[in-house]
């Protein structure tokens, strides 16, 4: 018998029953938060249903939170009313709820793998697309709906149908100065939007070997963007390090076993893939997206393409469409474009490695542009950052430092761009009016948004020295 | 979910790839708690234009929406469905849709009808050139009947089955439960609770 892929493996293991009608699988850690979880607890409470796993279910605010003056009363009554709609729906069915302000609130994609509960082979879902962000522990690890939210509080299982598994193999060293961000903005620029649908993605390869947890989870945060249903990287050392003496890792002896157990995660030698992938590592260079999806990227060090050389009609139309929204003129040199804003932070890139990175370019530098806003993914980050002293190193240089949330990576807070108004942003996405109604978003690493908010147009670290 | 069986009904051509759950309902639309009111929000960046299809005179009416490849990518939000169905829309057409959307969709029953992009395209084309033409969608044979064009499109057996039916995915599952329990208890020692 032919031997199984990671993504397979950990499918097997959450069969509650399977049969013609599909699979139904255990979930082994539900986030919850203010946007996509209202209607599913109103549907709870219509059907005379309590939520199963209240102790599987853990519950955060941020997509609405201000990141400023967090100990006054919420300004906005709808963002209000979400949130304490959370609160009070998490005390009537017994989930925990990490509330603005309290020490465990941040990112939901964030706090989970932060506070060690998200760990490998488990099944994590959240209504949240990015959800995919915690497969960098080699869990599968979901978005669903809000009709999904209220099956999994009722039942802690999914009916699904089993997807398709790929690799992407990135082999080889990355050069300097090149980051887990490019690394994913370069997949993306290669397979596009669709190059994952119906797909599990597992990541594999040297370069992907050679990343921190922080750069796994950058990578497998964005495989929403191609597409794909979740993104896994198989366990190693680099994992159990980065888990061990967290709080909801495990101890003593179930921590040897628990180990033992995740040592046997990894893909069989004699398994195949549905599709597979191969990039060369040493030809990725720092990637800055141009236009209105994430697969419209190009190198830093490239320009802005012209649709008229693309052969596929559909593409031509995106990218002319593409173009026009986002003001820009084929052929311009990326570095020449200028930047408004600056934002960092999201649950792509707002962990304390990408605040280190950001603190290593600014440190003894100025911003030039209006607007460079930091946003940690959440408290404890903050608390890390502030504990290195890298909170005056941004203040220092003219970053603006606030508190944790979603913020401008999608404006459902206070945080907004202006029409028109050109973003280099650390978030996954670039759609049209994303970051605020007419908002121009360009998607790139830490490093190069701090360059660029120095410089004031699309730098890297090292134009800087120059 | 109400049972869907036949959708019988016009159509709006929506010629754009890639339109993300960020188009089809902005973000400042997702603070509402309720699960009603979304149709206003429909495409609400791009409605402001008179020129826009959906507000075309001959496109009035229309209960099927045709979309380009990559319909529905982005954001889990299910208020992107909850939106195209209240807005008077039964069933949406793509190339390729979204793995969330298509899951969102199937749990609302908004019928998500996948053709080959070729097919796709000339769907595209014959309804600007007719509005008038009619649509014809059968669940129970996975059909979808336009003009001279006769499709079959994707539908896995249990979710045909709770459209015909109307059935409540959750109270099904629940029927599971001995099963949910017994897997329950072979649970190793070692996993996390969150509390
Ligand atoms: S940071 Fe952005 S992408 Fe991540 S969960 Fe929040 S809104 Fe979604």
């Amino acid at each position: 018998m032919a031997g199984k892929t990671l993504s397979e493996k950990v499918w097997d293991r959450h069969l509650v029953h399977s049969g013609d009608d599909g699979d139904l699988l255990y979930i082994d850690l539900h986030l919850v938060h203010e946007v996509t979880s209202p209607q599913a607890f109103d549907g709870l409470r219509l059907a005379g249903r309590t939520v199963r796993r209240p102790d599987l279910t853990l519950a955060t605010m941020d997509h609405n939170v201000p990141t400023s003056n967090i100990d006054q009363p919420v300004a906005d009554p709808i963002s209000k009313k979400q949130m304490d709609t959370l609160a009070a729906n998490c005390a009537e069915f017994g989930i925990t709820c990490h509330a603005m302000g309290d020490p465990g609130q941040g990112i939901v994609h964030i706090i989970g793998p932060e506070q060690g509960l998200t760990q490998p082979g488990m099944t994590v879902v959240c209504g949240d697309s990015h959800t995919s962000t915690h497969g960098a522990f080699g869990a599968i690890a979901f978005g669903i709906g809000t009709s999904e939210v209220e099956h999994v509080l009722a039942t802690q299982t999914l009916p699904q149908s089993r997807p398709k598994t790929m690799a992407v193999t990135v082999e080889g060293d990355l050069q300097p100065g090149v980051t887990a961000k490019d690394v994913v903005l370069a997949i993306l620029g290669r397979i596009g939007t669709g190059g994952g649908i119906g797909h599990m993605i597992e990541y594999r390869g040297s370069a992907i070997r050679s990343l921190s947890m922080e750069g796994r989870m950058t990578v497998c945060n964005m495989s929403i963007e191609m597409g794909a249903k979740a993104g896994l990287i198989a366990p190693d050392e680099t994992t159990f390090e980065y888990l061990e003496g967290r709080p909801h890792a495990p101890e003593g002896a179930d921590w040897d076993a628990a180990v033992a157990d995740w040592k046997t995660l990894v893909t069989d030698d004699d398994a195949t893939f549905d599709k597979e992938v191969v990039i060369d590592a040493a030809e990725i260079t720092p990637h800055v997206s141009w236009g209105t999806n994430p697969g419209q990227v190009v190198p830093i060090t490239g320009e802005v393409p012209h649709p008229d050389a693309m052969v596929d009609a559909t593409e031509r139309n995106a990218a002319e469409r593409a173009l026009d929204y986002m003001g820009l003129a084929a052929g311009t040199p990326m570095k020449q474009v200028p930047v408004d804003t600056v934002f960092i932070g999201s649950c792509t890139n707002g962990r304390i490695e990408d605040l280190r990175a950001v603190a290593e370019v600014a440190e003894g530098r100025k911003v030039s542009i209006n607007r460079a806003m930091i946003v940690p993914g959440s408290f404890k980050v903050k608390d890390q950052a502030v504990a290195e002293g890298l909170d005056k190193i941004f203040v220092e240089a003219g970053f603006d430092w606030r508190e944790p949330g979603c913020s401008m990576c999608l404006a459902m807070n206070p945080d907004k761009l202006a029409p028109g108004e050109r973003c280099a942003s650390t978030s996954n996405r670039n759609f049209e009016g994303r970051q605020g109604r007419g908002g121009r978003t360009h998607l790139v690493s830490p490093a190069v948004a701090a360059a660029t908010a120095i410089a004031g147009h699309f730098a890297t670290p090292a134009d800087l020295e120059n | 979910m109400r049972a869907v069986r036949t959708i019988e009904g016009t159509a709006v051509p929506l010629d754009r790839s890639d339109v993300d759950t960020d188009q089809i309902i902005p973000s400042d639309w997702l603070k509402q708690v309720e699960r009603t009111g979304f149709e206003k929000g429909l495409f609400s960046e791009w409605r402001d234009d008179p020129g826009f299809v959906l507000n075309l005179e001959q496109f009035q009416g229309a209960n099927v929406l045709i979309g380009g490849p990559n319909f529905g990518t982005g954001s889990s939000r299910e208020h992107a469905v909850w939106a195209i169905q209240q807005y008077g829309f039964e069933a949406v057409i793509s190339p390729r849709f979204g793995d969330i959307f298509r899951n969102n969709c199937t749990k609302n029953g908004l019928v998500p009808v996948q053709v080959d992009a070729e097919t796709g395209e000339r769907l595209m084309r014959m309804v600007e050139d007719d509005p008038t033409t009619v649509f014809e969608i059968d669940i129970a044979s996975r059909t979808l009947r336009a003009g001279d064009i006769e499709t079959t499109f994707p539908l896995d057996d249990s979710t045909q089955h709770r459209f015909l039916e109307g059935l409540d995915d959750i109270g099904l599952t629940l029927k599971l439960g001995d099963e949910i329990s017994d897997f329950e208890g072979r649970r190793p020692a070692h996993l996390p609770t969150a509390s």
